[in-house]
């Protein structure tokens, strides 16, 4: 498909916004100034006594029951038609699947390469299928005007076309706990080289140079309940957490045990499995995160002393 | 309870012609008048703390960060602010407070049809706010789930949202019995010679009220019940890993909440078509329009609920239907204000306080609704969805419609029950701040929300710093006015100079019994010969 041509979002919604707010702006003008100058007119200093006792007037009413509805069954008409723009996804997208859970995002591309940031190349329009690990969020450009919630069991999705490089806001729209407002990121729009060039870079960065668990757990948030510093969040502390005593409930029985490795491993794994007393069962589980990834997350915790 | 009174209760009114004064002879009185200022005591008093909380909200939103809390417990305020103010104040407000006081005048009877149902309407209510308020301080601690209570995070949070929706669930009950009351009353009690032609305006609207309360109420309360069988029984009718689904639960809630937005915005529309011919002495323009545009509204309102929903994942059809179904509602709301305008047209009109907040209840509530159009259309709907712009707007048309109506009748009409005057001059300063204050608070975030800021944000992007500290320095100038008005009123009800007869010419029933009304309102039955705003045989005194 030839980009030129290709409408972006923002360029087939900013003209609906433009007419409905032209056409409510006369209309509070019209309302406003009507009403003043009648406040004015016939204020009781320059008007003791009223000089009409009319009580309606039929072809008054039929007119301004007939021309706003007109007016808003245009504003419905234009709204439904680039609502369905935003629903047609244009052939040959690129598919991403966004992966949201409180409260962190992760986007994952077709050869398996997954990232915290959306990556996308210029002029190339973006499906994304919107996947919750947990509660409903929401998936919000506001750059590009869209916006979709994301339900968890349901199968959303978005589209978006970049038309020139840059770095652009990403929110969390749905209200979804305690870090909500931090549940941000950006899109960033690269040139199709660039893109390709990232796309196929191996996921460590630098091939070889093993597995950075903190920057892992930054991307992954982790780091969003579990602080470093020995404050208590949303979730327990990584610090001093390895080889500590903790009280925790495991299938439904207070138990005290040892944060070993396979503690770690498992609580990363199945969170659900062992809840450590005074805080929530919230955590998102990560069955299918790579060894790898997990062994370098143990290490990191291990490391907090 | 002395200070439920003013300080020598005029003589031979409902304030003490029964002989009894103590406050059992209040929280346990029938009498409309009675129940109808316990009512407003209670809910204004909701109001003031829904204030309060706000005003907290905004000062956390001045400057990005933390200001002066965590995001707990922020998360957990914006929540009571909008269960208290939506709850426990403006869905109780108009027709517990000021449909009690003079809808059973205005129609000519001597109380509601159902005087003791009437007081355990009152009762009800104050037990489950009680509830509400036990809920914020006790088991996981307040609520922090957004006054939406959404699936499925409202089912895991630890916080003490069960208690919340069961006090919820019991105030629902309060207002079904009022629906019922006043339908009835409506119906069976009007004197003689009261046609439905001629029954005021403010009547009409609560009439179309009680049935949206009647009929949409009960839905709210089988939500709730869904939301505690969820979290106690673990039912799963929610949760998409059991089969449940989560978008179900959003259309059974505003299945009931969208009906209850015009619980709250018709009774509103209703002060403002009486206030508006008393104070240009000229009938209203459009009686039966408006009549009927608050059915109209009632009944088309109902089946709107799908606009918040636009981007939820429902289908794209039902985004179809949702969308012309809302255009259709606002052009009932179009036609009130248009003849609400053409009312001024060649009448004699004085600017005092009630007519001051009602003027400006037309330009607040038309910049609230004109915003809804942007809205309505499923396109523009979808950028500002979940947005500041949706907190700018339901402020314009919650606070600015129904809030400022509530303002503009207790300046009209709780001098008639108190017989005692307010000042003037101060009232108009009040008003004057509110007025501008309020748009530099809701405006403001508009524009933010224009610019992509998402609502219920306890901390935000540097992009949208400047904006916010803009929205706090309008609510500070809202909260001095408000102050003001607060302060003048109650001075006024309370010590103000005593008057008799019809302060304002009117020319509906309550204007022409003694003032402050006796218990049974009428003196002798009266009989209706002209409409309620046929100011011919009327005058100011």
């Amino acid at each position: 498909m030839n980009t030129q041509q290709l409408l972006s979002t923002t360029a087939a919604i900013d003209p609906l916004f433009m007419y409905i707010f032209g056409a409510c702006l006369l209309l509070l003008l019209g309302i406003t100034l009507v009403m003043l100058f009648f406040v004015f007119r016939y204020h009781r200093s320059r008007a003791p006594q009223p000089t009409s006792q009319v009580e309606g007037n039929l072809w008054l009413e039929i007119i301004w029951i007939v021309l706003p509805s007109l007016l808003v069954l245009a504003m419905f008409w234009y709204g439904w038609k680039e609502y369905l723009v935003l629903r047609s996804v244009p052939q040959g997208a690129l598919p991403v699947t966004a992966t949201a859970r409180m409260w962190s995002w992760e986007f994952t591309y077709a050869n398996g390469k997954s990232s915290p940031k959306l990556y996308v190349p210029i002029g190339k329009p973006v499906r994304v299928e919107l996947v919750s690990k947990d509660v409903i969020h929401g998936f919000f450009l506001p750059a590009f005007r869209v916006k979709r919630d994301v339900v968890p069991g349901m199968a959303n999705y978005v589209w978006f076309v970049a038309t020139q490089s840059g770095s652009y806001d990403l929110f969390c729209s749905q209200y979804c706990g305690t870090q909500h407002s931090a549940m941000v990121t950006t899109v960033e729009a690269v040139s199709e080289e660039q893109f390709a060039v990232w796309l196929n870079q191996t996921k460590t960065g630098n091939a070889g140079a093993g597995v950075d668990g903190r920057k892992l757990a930054t991307e992954k948030g982790c780091l969003g309940c579990h602080s470093l510093d020995g404050s208590s969040a949303v979730g327990p502390t990584f610090k001093g957490l390895f080889a500590s005593q903790v009280k925790v409930m495991k299938e439904g029985k207070p138990l005290v045990v040892t944060a070993d490795e396979a503690y770690l491993r498992e609580s990363i794994r199945l969170p659900g499995a062992t809840i450590v007393d005074g805080f929530p069962p919230i955590m998102p589980g990560n069955p299918d995160l790579p060894e790898e990834e997990v062994l370098a997350l143990v290490e990191f915790i291990k490391g907090l002393k | 309870m002395d200070s439920l009174e003013p300080t020598q209760p005029l003589n031979n009114s409902f304030w003490n012609d029964t002989g009894k004064t103590g406050i059992t002879s209040w929280i346990f009185s029938t009498d409309h008048k009675r129940i109808g200022l316990l009512y407003f005591y209670v809910t204004f008093g909701f109001f003031l703390t829904g204030v309060l909380l706000g005003l907290l909200l905004r000062i956390e939103l001045m400057a990005p960060g933390r200001t002066i809390m965590g995001p707990q417990t922020y998360n957990a305020l914006f929540t009571v602010h909008g269960v208290v103010m939506i709850f426990l104040f403006i869905i109780p407000g108009i027709p517990g407070a000021f449909g009690n006081l003079v809808m059973p005048i205005q129609v000519g009877a001597r109380d509601v049809a159902f005087p003791r149902l009437n007081l355990l309407s009152w009762w009800l209510y104050i037990i489950g706010a009680l509830i509400v308020l036990t809920s914020l301080f006790s088991g996981g601690g307040a609520p922090d789930t957004g006054w939406t209570f959404y699936v499925p995070f409202s089912s895991r949070t630890g916080t003490n949202v069960s208690l919340a929706v069961f006090g919820v669930f019991i105030v629902g009950f309060s207002s079904i019995l009022t629906g019922v009351n006043f339908v009835t009353t409506i119906h069976r009690l009007r004197a003689e010679g009261m046609s439905w032609g001629r029954l005021p305006l403010f009547t009409w609207s609560l009439y179309a009220t009680a049935w949206v309360q009647i009929l949409a109420t009960p839905i709210l309360a089988i939500t709730l019940v869904l939301i505690m069988a969820e979290r106690l029984l673990g039912t799963g009718l929610f949760d998409p890993s059991r089969g449940g689904d989560p978008v179900m639960y959003q259309h059974l809630f505003w299945i009931y909440s969208h009906p209850a937005v015009y619980i709250m915005i018709l009774p509103a529309m209703g002060i403002i078509s009486d206030i508006i011919p008393v104070f240009s002495r000229k009938p209203i323009f459009g009686y039966k329009m408006i009549a009927f545009s608050s059915i109209a509204i009632a009944a088309a309102g109902s089946l709107v609920w799908g606009h918040h929903m636009f981007t939820s994942g429902m289908s794209d059809t039902a985004v179809m239907v949702f969308s012309f179904l809302t255009f259709i509602v606002a052009i009932p709301s179009a036609i009130k204000v248009f003849n609400w305008i053409s009312t001024l047209y060649k009448g004699s009109i004085s600017l005092e306080a009630p007519m001051l907040f009602a003027l400006s209840f037309i330009l607040l509530f038309s910049i609230g609704g004109l915003s809804g159009l942007i809205l309505g259309a499923a396109a523009t709907d979808v950028h500002v969805h979940d947005t500041h712009f949706v907190v700018g707007h339901f402020h314009y048309v919650m606070f600015g419609g129904t809030g400022f109506a509530i303002f503009a009748a207790m300046h009209y009409w709780l001098p008639k029950f108190y017989g005692r005057r307010y000042a003037e001059k101060p009232a108009v300063v009040a008003w004057a701040l509110m007025f501008t204050g309020f748009n530099v608070l809701y405006f403001t975030m508009q524009v933010l929300g224009m610019k992509g800021m998402p609502r219920r944000y306890y901390d935000y992007l540097p992009e949208f710093a400047n904006l916010n500290l803009v929205a706090t320095i309008g609510s500070w100038i809202l909260a001095a006015g408000l102050v003001i008005m607060v302060v003048n009123l109650f001075r006024g009800l309370w010590w103000g100079v005593p008057f008799e007869g019809n302060p304002w010419g009117g020319a509906s029933l309550e204007w022409t019994v003694p003032t402050p009304p006796p218990t049974e309102n009428f003196i002798e039955e009266p009989v209706v010969t002209h409409g309620p705003y046929d100011f011919s045989n009327t005058e100011r005194s």
